[in-house]
């Protein structure tokens, strides 16, 4: 079960898995996320539910490499199995016909968009996508985005590819220029995801971004996830990963989201040292 | 030792792990009785012909009986006779309350201390585990198919009996490992995760079908299992953790005790880096609640390195409600207990990390319906306490994940299912529910007498008029 179907480097630090989870592929929908463990003594991680496939009954995330697990799962091989795996977690976007939609996603966030892309844009939707990353080569997806949208901007921070700009640059002109924006998505990292919503506040646009917390059970019985939404506390992994994104407390989600660095790195360099310590033949493999 | 009068003998004490050693690991603390203790402690029951330990116990385990059998040396016998009533006596024998339970109607413990119940049931149990549990005996196979969700007590028990009388029985379960608060919620050094594990693979010989990682109320509803099976036990307990909504809850720091045991029990994070969960507990704690879930993270919190582990709790001594047994342990561990205090605000430092309680002390008033005095906070008693982590364990609530698409399934206002006691049986026709989903947060054992009442009503059900009408509706509908 859960066995990886198919393993695509798209950028020197993001790769993306095709997993077998027909039950999973069944149920799924754009905004949920599944959690798994890479082995046995491993930790669950959530991820997004990047695209699904119910006929194939195949779900497809896109994982950045940032840690021990994410690490680990990237030296599985296609034909390995994941040790669990369990979703659709989460609610799903709401997908309502509103008209003309921005979804902004940076780095990684690119990659769960395109399901909602997809979705809206099913629903008679407008969709316009601001897609970005740091420089080009950490960009993914340009081509399946296009097929989403209806209008998309690319952007590099650095300008080595496409046009030099932050994310928030074209998303303050499309709001500047008039053309009657209905609801606008940030998905990325935090700190981008907070410059988005402070961005559309002014306009009084509706702007919906998705909390990644540290998660445990993604289930709502461990409450890791609290964060904070127009001074209440929720539970990211069932009431979200959705919220207002004018109402988060943003420094307290990156605080939360920074308790375990010490821990992580410890991880990380004995994971390093293991694999120094593997037969050569293993780790020239992966 | 034969000729002394029964209750003459002293109760056999449970020979322990130190506390200073105990302190440091996870194993097991109570290391059980060694058959000469067990046979001793045995002696001292009075094979009453009017046995009021029976109706103490929640499932009527027939303790005379199996004592009796256990002083014969016929150990098969004692096996069968306590497995008669209870299918998880490793388990129960640990963590029954039996000081308010089974020894509390104990009659030697009118004068003297009761006999030792639990420690024989354990026993028994452990003995069992030891020779190798017997293969169970073939059953006639039916063709109706019964879905149980969640695998806590309850669902362990509705499956066992469902399976021995022939039924297609399948347990979906949320999490990587079946066994509810077994596995994710009490410790490894109160409840070795290898007696929990012995008992579900005599499940799976049984023939029942563990399906791990499906979470009811998303990959499937309730609904769709109430079609695609012949019936349905909910057994999901009461995961759903209860915050205090003070200031400063949110803190770094700050966890609800269901988060600090999963990533110890469920997670192993004791074993960290070899286990990848991380868990940060500081050198001050404090554990909010005085029930078995403070004792169990005020214990693991030492047992995680700190120095300083406090319970902190708003009535006094005499209301705490944790079994007995683990309150001594938490004491002879060094515990602090502050009793009659209350916290009002978690404080932090500028990196958003606990740095203290604050607390205010309180009084006991008049008694309430319930009959217990009621805390009152003193007027002007604030003060505090220097900490950098905080445990919620103030108790836990239905997680409502499972009720989406559940109409017509009615609840309380605390959001438990309504279920009939007798028969376990809910508002929707062939779903029955029974555990900590029914009762609230309760105990290992009325959540598995839970399951066996649903266990037989099922049968009973399906075996009967009912059941008979619905096999026609669904040969009618797959038509
Ligand atoms: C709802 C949700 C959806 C997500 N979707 C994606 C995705 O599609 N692709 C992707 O690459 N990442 C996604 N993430 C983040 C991903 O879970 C973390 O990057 C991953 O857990 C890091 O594990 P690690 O061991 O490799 O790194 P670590 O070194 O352990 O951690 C690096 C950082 O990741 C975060 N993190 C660590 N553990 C967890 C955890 N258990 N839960 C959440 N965050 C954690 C922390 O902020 C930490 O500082 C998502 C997170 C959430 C909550
Ligand atoms: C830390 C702690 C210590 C305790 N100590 C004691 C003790 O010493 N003595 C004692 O008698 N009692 C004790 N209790 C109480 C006792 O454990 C519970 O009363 C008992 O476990 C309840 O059993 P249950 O079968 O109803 O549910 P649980 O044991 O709670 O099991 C429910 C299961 O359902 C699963 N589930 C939940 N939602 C879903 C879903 N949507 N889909 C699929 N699966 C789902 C959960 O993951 C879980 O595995 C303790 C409880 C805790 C938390
Ligand atoms: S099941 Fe619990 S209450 Fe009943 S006899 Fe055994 S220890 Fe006592
Ligand atoms: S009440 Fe006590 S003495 Fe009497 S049968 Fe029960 S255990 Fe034995
Ligand atoms: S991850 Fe445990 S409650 Fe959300």
């Amino acid at each position: 079960m859960y066995r990886i179907l198919a393993k695509t480097t798209l950028t020197p630090v993001t790769t993306e898995y095709l997993i077998e989870a027909p039950e999973v592929a069944h149920q799924a929908k754009a905004g949920q996320f599944v959690v798994l463990r890479v082995h046995e003594q491993g930790e669950r991680i959530p991820l997004t539910i990047a695209d699904y496939d119910r006929e194939a009954g195949t779900i497809t995330v896109v994982a950045q490499e940032i840690g021990s697990s994410t690490l680990r799962l990237k030296s599985l091989e296609v034909g390995d199995s994941l040790a669990s795996f369990t979703g659709p977690l989460g609610r799903p976007t709401e997908i309502e016909p509103d008209g003309t939609v921005i979804l902004v996603g940076g780095g990684l966030g690119i990659a769960p968009i395109y399901p909602i892309c997809r979705t809206l844009r099913e629903a008679g939707n407008h969709v316009i996508a601001i897609i970005g990353a740091r420089s080009g080569d950490l960009l993914f997806w340009e081509d399946k985005m296009r097929d989403v949208t209806d209008e998309l901007i690319v952007v590099t921070d650095d300008g080595s590819y496409a046009r030099k700009a932050l994310v928030t640059e074209p998303l303050k002109e499309l709001l500047d220029s008039g053309r009657k924006i209905d609801r606008v998505w940030g998905i990325g990292p935090a700190i981008m995801m907070k410059f988005v919503a402070l961005t559309t506040k002014s306009y009084g646009v509706d702007t919906l971004v998705s909390l990644n917390s540290i998660m445990v059970d993604g289930t709502g019985m461990c409450g890791a996830c609290r964060v904070a939404v127009g001074g209440r506390t929720f539970f990211a992994c069932v009431d979200g990963p959705e919220f207002d994104g004018h109402q988060v407390d943003w420094d307290l989600l990156l605080s939360r989201q920074r308790f375990y660095v010490q821990e992580e790195q410890r991880a990380l360099e004995l994971y390093q040292q293991s694999l120094q310590q593997a037969e050569p033949e293993e780790t020239s493999r992966s | 030792m034969t000729n002394r009068k029964p209750n003459q003998i002293p109760r056999q004490p449970m020979p322990a792990q130190p506390a200073e050693e105990r302190r440091e690991n996870f194993d097991e603390v109570a290391q059980g009785y060694t058959l000469e203790m067990a046979v001793s402690e045995a002696m001292r029951c009075l094979q009453c012909r009017n046995p009021r330990c029976i109706e103490g116990c929640p499932v009527q385990v027939r303790i005379p009986e199996f004592i009796q059998a256990l002083r014969d040396n016929d150990m098969w016998e004692a096996v069968e006779l306590l497995k008669d009533k209870n299918t998880l006596p490793a388990i129960c024998g640990r963590v029954c309350p039996q000081e308010s339970q089974c020894e509390a109607e104990c009659i030697v413990g009118l004068r003297g201390e009761p006999v030792a119940i639990g420690r024989l049931e354990r026993f028994v149990a452990d003995w069992e585990q030891q020779e190798g549990v017997r293969e169970p005996k073939p059953v006639t196979p039916r063709e109706e198919r019964v879905a149980v969700i969640g695998s806590g007590p309850a669902s362990l028990t509705a499956a066992g009996d469902l399976a021995k009388m022939g039924y297609q029985v399948e347990i979906l379960e949320a999490l990587h490992e079946p066994g509810g608060v077994l596995v994710y919620g009490i410790p490894e050094f109160r409840l070795p995760k290898a007696v929990v594990a012995a008992e579900i693979n005599y499940l799976e010989k049984l023939g029942v079908e563990i399906r791990l990682n499906v979470v009811i109320g998303k990959l499937y509803t309730l609904r769709e299992l109430q079609e695609k099976y012949d019936a349905v036990f909910l057994g999901t307990g009461a995961g759903l953790p209860i915050m205090m909504n003070i200031p400063g809850e949110n803190l770094n720091g700050v966890y609800s005790a269901n988060e600090l045991l999963t990533r110890v029990n469920l997670m192993k994070a004791f074993q960290f880096p070899e286990w990848d969960t991380p868990v940060r507990v500081g050198s001050k704690v404090a554990v909010v609640g005085a029930g078995n879930v403070a004792m169990d993270a005020a214990r693991s919190s030492l047992r995680l390195g700190a120095d300083e582990v406090h319970i902190v709790y708003r009535r006094s001594r005499k209301e705490v409600p944790a079994r007995l047994e683990e309150v001594e342990h938490a004491e002879e561990e060094g515990i602090i207990f502050d009793f009659l205090t209350n916290p009002i605000e978690v404080l932090g430092n500028e990196e958003g990390v606990v740095s203290g309680l604050r607390c205010i002390r309180m009084e006991l008033g008049e008694p309430d319906e319930s009959g217990r005095q009621s805390p009152i906070p003193i007027k002007g008693s604030e003060f505090e306490m220097e900490m950098d982590t905080v445990i919620m364990a103030l108790g836990t609530r239905p997680n409502p994940l499972v009720f989406s698409d559940a109409e017509g399934l009615e609840r309380s206002r605390r959001g438990t299912v309504i279920a009939d006691m007798d028969t376990g049986r809910t508002t929707l026709e062939r779903v029955w529910a029974g555990g900590d989903i029914v009762t609230g947060s309760a105990t290992v054992i009325s959540a598995m007498g839970a399951g066996r009442v649903a266990a037989s009503d099922i049968d009973a059900y399906l075996g009967g008029e009912e059941g008979q009408a619905w096999r026609i509706e669904r040969a009618t509908a797959s038509a």
